[in-house]
C-alpha cells in the first residue's frame, strides 16, 4: 500500500494515496475541476489550461524539515504568483487547493474564451451538443458573449475523413491531443499526430490505409468537443432523442459491455432501429472502450435479409404449420443431429440440448477451434479479473492473433504487459500484439509444428522458469493454422502447461480460448460437442436441425444429390435457409433477452433494445414450441426462468440468476452524464457486469488424458501452403450488411512473402486462381514480409471457402483464361 | 313588474340598432393580431433554400411532444438549406400541439414560426399531422425550389448566420 496523503479542496479534506493527480483527488471528493485535455485512462498532457486553480503548499523549514506555522499555530502556505493546471500537479501533503476561487474562476473563464475563439459555435448541427464537454463547460464557466465577430475567425475545413469511419472537423478541435494520446498510448499504435504549428496545428492520419486501427471509434467518445464524428452517426439524431438499451457485444468472445441508443426513424419506415453503439463501462472487460467492429457491425440485425416469418417448402407459413412439419421431420428420421452455433445465448443452447438429449440426437457446437472442454475445467473461475494482472504475473498467448481475432483482449493483455506482467507470444508470424506490446519471449513455430509448442516452451529454460514462478497464469489460444482436433489437443497442451506450473484451479489463472462467436464458451459448459466439417452428416444423416448457422455459405458443405431433411433456425436468408425444408424465423439477439458465456467464462446479461422484426421468436421459443409437438415439456416464455433452470442442473452456473447477473460496484474512473468532460461518452454501468462461472472442480483436478499430437502439414519445397486465418473484418454474412465497413472488408485475398511472391511470378494487387484438392477460388495478391515463405494466408469468410491447412497451387488469372 | 318588464326591453331594443359583433365566418374573417399563435410556417430564404438547418431545438423544446424531425447531410448536388445538416423529415402533430410557440423562441435560424391560420380541423388524426410538405412556405419570386444544385465554395457555414432573434 502506497502512503497516503491528506490535502484541502474548497474546504474539503480529502486523503489519497501519494502520487495521485489533483483532478483525481477531487474527483474522489465530488469536486469537479473542469477538464479537457486530461483522460482518467491517458497519461496527462497539460494541453489545455481548463483546469487552472489555486495550490497552496506548506512552507518547509529547510533546518528541521517541520512545516512553518503562522501565529494561529497552522502551517504557513505559499501560493505561487500563477494558477497551476490541476491535471499535472500531484498532491502533496497539507495542499490547500481552491477550485472556485475568483482568480480560479477568472483563469478558467479566460481559458474557455480562449479555446472558442476561432470556435464556429455550430452546435446546433453539431452531433456532440448535447453531450458536448466545450459546450457544458462553456456554460458553467466561460463568458456568456463572444467577443469575436465570426468574420474574424479563422476558418478550417469542416468534412476531413481520417479514414472511411472518422470525420474530423477541423474547427471544432481544440487540440486537447486526446485522440491521439489514446491511439499512441493504449492502443499502442501511433496513427494519429499533430502537423504544422501554433495556430495552423491540426490533427492528421499517419497511416496508410488512414487511421489504421480497430478502435478508431473510441476517439469520438473521449474527443471533448464535435471535432471527431463516425461516418455511422453523422447527423443521425440528436443525443437527447435516443433511448438507451444494455446489451452484450456480439461480435466475439470478449463479451464487450455496450449500450445500443434507439430511435423511431421515418427511413427505416417508422420502426424503431439502432442509430449507434456506446461503451458501457467495465473495468473487468472492456474499461471505457469497444473495438470499431462492435461499434460498426450492428447493421445485420436490420439488415433487408432478415427472415420474418417461417416457410415451408420456400413458402411462408404459419408457425403452426412449420413447426408441425419439422417435427414430423425429426419424427420419422431414425439418423438425426442438431448443430448450433456459438451466437446463440445460453437459454436457446439449453433448450436446444434438452430436446437433443430428449431425442436421443447428438448436440454439436459449429466450431473451428476446439478445445471448449478444456477452458470449461481449467478455465478462470468466480473473482478473476484480467485488469488485476500485472507485475509477477505471466500471460501466454499462443495460436492467436488478439488484434484481429479479439481487439479487447489485446488491449487487455498489452495493458498487462505495459504493468509488467511477463507476456510470452508463440505464433507463427509476426502479430501486432507482438509489433505493440511490450513482451518478454517470442517462440516463433514454423506451421505444422503446433504439436510441439508447449513441449518447446517447456524446453526454453528462461520460459519455463518464468512460467514457474508466475504468480498467475493465464493462456489465451487460437487456431491459426489448425484443424479441430489439433486445437483440441493445443487446448489440452495448456491445460496440462497449468497443471504443471501449479497454477490450475487458482481464481486469477487459466485458459481462454478466442472463440469467434459471443457464447461458444456457453455451448462447451452446457455440453455441447464440437463439430466443423459437416459434409459427413449431410452425407449420413435423415435429419438435420441447424440453428444459426450458415455452412452453405461458408461453403464448406458441397451438395451431391443426397440431402437429409433440413430445419434451419436463423434471423437472415441465408444460403442455407435457400437449401432448408422447414425455415425457422428467429429474431436477432438485439430484441429479446438473454444471457452470453464469454471465453473468460463471465456470464452476461443482455436486454432488449429493439422490437421483434415481423413474426419472428426467440430461438428458445421455437425450440420449446418444437419440443411440445415431440412430447418434450420445455419453458417458452422466460428467459430468466430458464437461466434458473440452468443454474440448476449445472455446478458452474450454482447461485446465479438473472437478479445476481444484474449486480454492479462503483467503478473508477466515474462515468454518466456529470462525468461527460471527464471520462468520455462511455455510459455507466447500471445494468450488471456479470459473473464469472465458478471452477468446475474446485480443488480436485480431474486427470488429463495423455495429449494426442495430431499431424498437420507443414511448408515444403515447391509448394504452397494454404493456411486460413482470421480477420477482423471479414466478409461473413453478419458483417457485410454493415455498409460503412466495406472499405475495411476489402476483396478476398492471399497473403504472400515477397520471396514466394517472385517465385509464384505474381506481383501484389495482381488477380490470381488459387486451386487446392478439388477447389478454387479467384483472390488479388497482398505481399507482406511477417508470412512465412512458402506459405499463403487467406482469411476466413472471406469468399475463399478453405476450412484448413491445404496445399495449393498458385496462376495469375489471366494466364489461366 | 311592468316597470321591470319595461326596462328589460328597453336593453333589448336599444341592443336592436347597434352594429352586430357577429360575423359571417366563414365568407367573412377578422384579421388576427400581430402576435398570434396559429398554424407553423416553415420558411425560407429569398433565394428559396430553406431555414431549417434539422437541429431539432424546435423538438426539444415542445412541452406537448407535438415535432418530429429527422437530419440529413446537405451536398452542393443537393442542396435543401445553406448550412451542413437540414431536416429530411419535419412534422407537427397538430392535436398535440398547445400554440405556446417555444418550438419558434427555440428555433436558431427563425425557420419554425406560428402564422395566421387557425383553420385546422380534422377528420382523422392522421390528417392532423402536417408533414415538411405541408409546413413549407411557397418558394418566393426569384428563388427556387429545394433541391437545389449550388456552386461549391459559398456554402461553407456549418450554420447559416443566426440573427438576434427580432419580433
Ligand atoms: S480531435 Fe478531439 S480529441 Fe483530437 S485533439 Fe481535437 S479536440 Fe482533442
Ligand atoms: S407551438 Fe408549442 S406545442 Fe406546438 S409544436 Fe411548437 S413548441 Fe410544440
Ligand atoms: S491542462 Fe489540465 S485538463 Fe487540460
Amino acid at each position: 500500500m502506497s502512503k497516503m496523503v491528506t490535502l484541502t479542496i474548497d474546504g474539503i479534506k480529502v486523503t489519497v494515496p501519494e502520487g495521485t493527480l489533483l483532478v483525481d483527488a477531487a474527483r474522489q471528493a465530488g469536486i469537479h475541476i473542469p477538464v479537457f485535455c486530461y483522460h482518467p485512462k491517458l497519461e496527462p498532457a497539460g494541453m489545455c489550461r481548463m483546469c487552472l486553480v489555486e495550490i497552496g503548499r506548506p512552507m518547509i523549514d529547510r533546518n528541521t524539515g517541520q512545516p512553518i506555522l503562522d501565529e494561529n499555530g497552522q502551517p504557513k502556505l505559499q501560493f505561487l504568483g500563477k494558477l497551476e493546471t490541476a491535471c499535472t500537479n500531484t498532491v502533496s501533503e497539507g495542499m490547500v487547493v481552491f477550485t472556485q476561487s475568483e482568480k480560479a474562476r477568472q483563469g478558467q473563464k479566460a481559458t474557455v474564451e480562449f479555446l472558442l475563439t476561432s470556435h464556429p459555435l455550430d452546435c446546433p448541427i453539431c452531433d456532440k451538443g448535447g453531450e458536448c464537454p466545450l459546450q457544458d463547460l462553456t456554460m458553467a464557466y466561460g463568458p456568456a458573449q463572444s467577443r469575436f465577430e465570426y468574420e474574424d475567425k479563422i476558418h478550417l475545413a469542416k468534412h476531413v475523413p481520417l479514414g472511411d469511419l472518422i470525420y474530423l472537423d477541423r474547427e471544432r478541435c481544440i487540440l486537447c491531443s486526446r485522440c491521439i494520446r489514446f491511439q499512441a498510448e493504449l492502443v499502442g499504435e501511433a496513427v494519429l499526430t499533430f502537423d504544422e504549428r501554433g495556430r495552423s496545428s491540426q490533427i492528421v492520419t499517419v497511416s496508410d490505409p488512414p487511421f489504421d486501427s480497430v478502435f478508431s471509434g473510441n476517439t469520438t467518445d473521449i474527443c471533448p468537443v464535435g471535432a471527431l464524428t463516425t461516418a455511422d452517426f453523422r447527423f443521425g439524431a440528436r443525443p437527447w432523442e435516443l433511448k438507451a438499451a444494455a446489451s452484450i457485444c456480439s461480435q466475439c468472445a470478449v463479451g464487450c459491455n455496450i449500450v445500443y441508443n434507439t430511435r423511431r426513424e421515418a427511413r427505416s419506415d417508422g420502426r424503431i432501429v439502432i442509430k449507434r453503439v456506446l461503451p458501457r463501462q467495465n473495468e473487468e472487460v472492456n474499461d471505457l472502450w469497444i473495438c470499431d467492429k462492435g461499434r460498426f457491425g450492428y447493421h445485420y440485425t436490420e439488415s433487408r435479409a432478415r427472415l420474418t416469418a417461417p416457410r415451408a417448402e420456400g413458402r411462408p407459413v404459419s408457425w403452426e404449420q412449420a413447426l408441425q412439419k419439422a417435427a414430423e421431420g425429426l419424427r420419422s428420421a431414425s439418423q438425426k443431429a442438431l448443430i448450433a452455433s456459438g451466437r446463440l445465448s445460453n437459454e436457446d443452447l439449453y433448450t436446444l440440448k434438452r430436446l437433443a438429449d430428449h431425442l436421443q440426437m447428438p448436440a454439436y457446437l459449429y466450431t473451428p477451434i476446439g478445445g471448449g472442454e478444456w477452458v470449461r475445467r481449467y478455465g478462470l473461475s468466480t473473482g478473476s479479473d484480467l485488469s488485476a494482472l500485472g507485475k509477477g504475473d505471466a500471460i501466454l498467448v499462443v495460436a492467436s492473433d488478439l488484434y484481429e481475432e479479439a481487439p479487447l483482449w489485446y488491449l487487455r493483455v498489452r495493458q498487462a504487459a505495459e504493468r509488467g506482467a511477463a507476456l510470452i507470444i508463440a505464433h507463427p508470424r509476426t502479430t501486432r500484439l507482438e509489433r505493440q506490446a511490450p513482451h518478454q519471449y517470442v517462440l516463433r513455430y514454423a506451421y505444422g509444428d503446433e504439436g510441439e509448442i508447449i513441449e518447446r516452451l517447456r524446453r526454453e529454460a528462461k520460459i519455463a522458469q518464468t512460467l514457474h514462478e508466475a504468480r498467475n497464469l493465464v493462456i489465451f489460444f487460437g487456431n491459426e493454422g489448425m484443424g479441430l482436433e489439433q486445437s483440441e489437443s493445443l487446448a489440452a497442451a495448456c491445460a496440462d502447461l497449468l497443471v504443471e506450473t501449479g497454477h490450475a484451479g487458482r481464481i486469477h489463472n487459466g485458459l481462454i480460448g478466442v472463440w469467434p462467436h459471443p457464447n461458444a464458451q456457453g455451448a462447451w459448459e452446457l455440453g455441447f460437442q464440437p463439430i466443423f466439417d459437416l459434409q459427413p452428416l449431410f452425407e449420413t444423416m435423415d435429419a438435420l436441425y441447424l440453428v444459426a448457422l450458415d455452412p452453405f455459405g461458408d461453403g464448406w458443405v458441397r451438395q451431391n444429390g443426397r440431402k437429409p431433411f433440413l430445419i434451419v433456425q436463423d434471423i437472415l436468408e441465408t444460403a442455407t435457409v435457400r437449401q432448408a425444408d422447414v425455415v425457422l424465423a428467429a429474431c436477432a439477439y438485439t430484441e429479446r433477452e438473454g444471457t452470453f458465456t464469454s471465453g473468460e467464462r463471465r456470464v452476461q446479461r443482455y436486454y432488449p433494445a429493439v422490437p421483434r422484426y415481423g413474426d419472428s421468436r426467440p430461438d428458445f421459443a421455437i425450440t420449446a414450441a418444437l419440443g411440445a409437438k415431440l412430447g418434450l415439456n420445455l419453458e417458452a416464455q422466460s428467459a430468466a426462468r430458464l437461466f434458473q433452470e440452468i443454474a440448476g442442473a449445472f455446478p458452474a452456473f450454482k447461485g446465479l440468476d438473472y437478479a445476481r447477473l444484474a449486480e454492479t460496484r462503483p467503478q473508477w474512473p466515474p462515468t454518466g452524464r456529470a462525468d461527460y468532460p471527464f471520462s468520455g461518452t462511455a455510459q455507466p454501468n447500471t445494468q450488471g457486469m456479470g459473473k464469472i462461472l465458478s471452477a468446475v472442480a474446485e480443488g480436485t483436478m480431474t486427470p488429463l488424458p495423455p495429449t494426442m499430437q495430431k499431424e498437420s502439414l507443414r511448408p515444403e519445397e515447391g509448394t504452397l501452403l494454404l493456411v486460413p486465418i482470421h480477420r477482423l473484418f471479414d466478409a461473413g454474412s453478419l458483417l457485410t450488411p454493415s455498409a460503412l465497413l466495406h472499405g475495411r472488408i476489402g476483396a478476398p485475398h492471399i497473403i504472400l512473402h515477397p520471396k514466394t511472391a517472385q517465385e509464384a511470378g505474381v506481383t501484389a494487387g495482381e488477380k490470381v486462381l488459387i486451386e487446392w484438392e478439388d477447389r478454387q477460388a479467384e483472390a488479388l495478391v497482398k505481399v507482406e514480409e511477417h508470412v512465412p515463405v512458402g506459405v499463403g494466408l487467406v482469411p476466413r469468410s472471406m469468399g475463399i471457402p478453405l476450412s484448413r491447412a491445404a496445399r495449393a497451387r498458385l496462376h495469375l488469372a489471366e494466364r489461366v483464361r | 313588474m311592468l316597470k321591470e318588464i319595461g326596462r328589460g326591453l328597453m336593453t333589448t331594443f336599444k341592443m336592436m340598432l347597434e352594429r352586430p359583433v357577429t360575423i359571417q365566418y366563414p365568407e367573412q374573417k377578422r384579421p388576427v393580431r400581430t402576435r398570434y399563435r396559429g398554424r407553423h410556417i416553415l420558411r425560407r430564404y429569398e433565394n428559396g433554400l430553406e431555414r431549417c438547418i434539422g437541429c431539432a431545438l424546435c423538438a426539444a423544446a415542445c412541452p406537448a411532444d407535438a415535432i418530429f424531425v429527422e437530419a440529413a447531410e446537405n451536398t452542393d448536388e443537393e442542396r435543401y438549406s445553406p448550412g451542413e445538416r437540414y431536416a429530411s423529415t419535419y412534422e407537427i402533430n397538430m392535436l398535440r400541439c398547445i400554440f405556446c410557440g417555444f418550438c419558434e423562441d427555440a428555433c436558431p435560424t427563425e425557420a419554425i414560426v406560428l402564422g395566421d391560420n387557425y383553420e385546422l380541423s380534422f377528420t382523422d388524426r392522421a390528417q392532423a399531422i402536417y408533414t415538411k410538405e405541408m409546413l413549407l412556405e411557397p418558394v418566393p419570386p426569384g428563388g427556387q425550389p429545394t433541391p437545389q444544385k449550388t456552386p461549391p465554395g459559398v456554402y461553407t457555414r456549418a450554420v447559416p448566420e443566426m440573427e438576434d432573434p427580432k419580433d
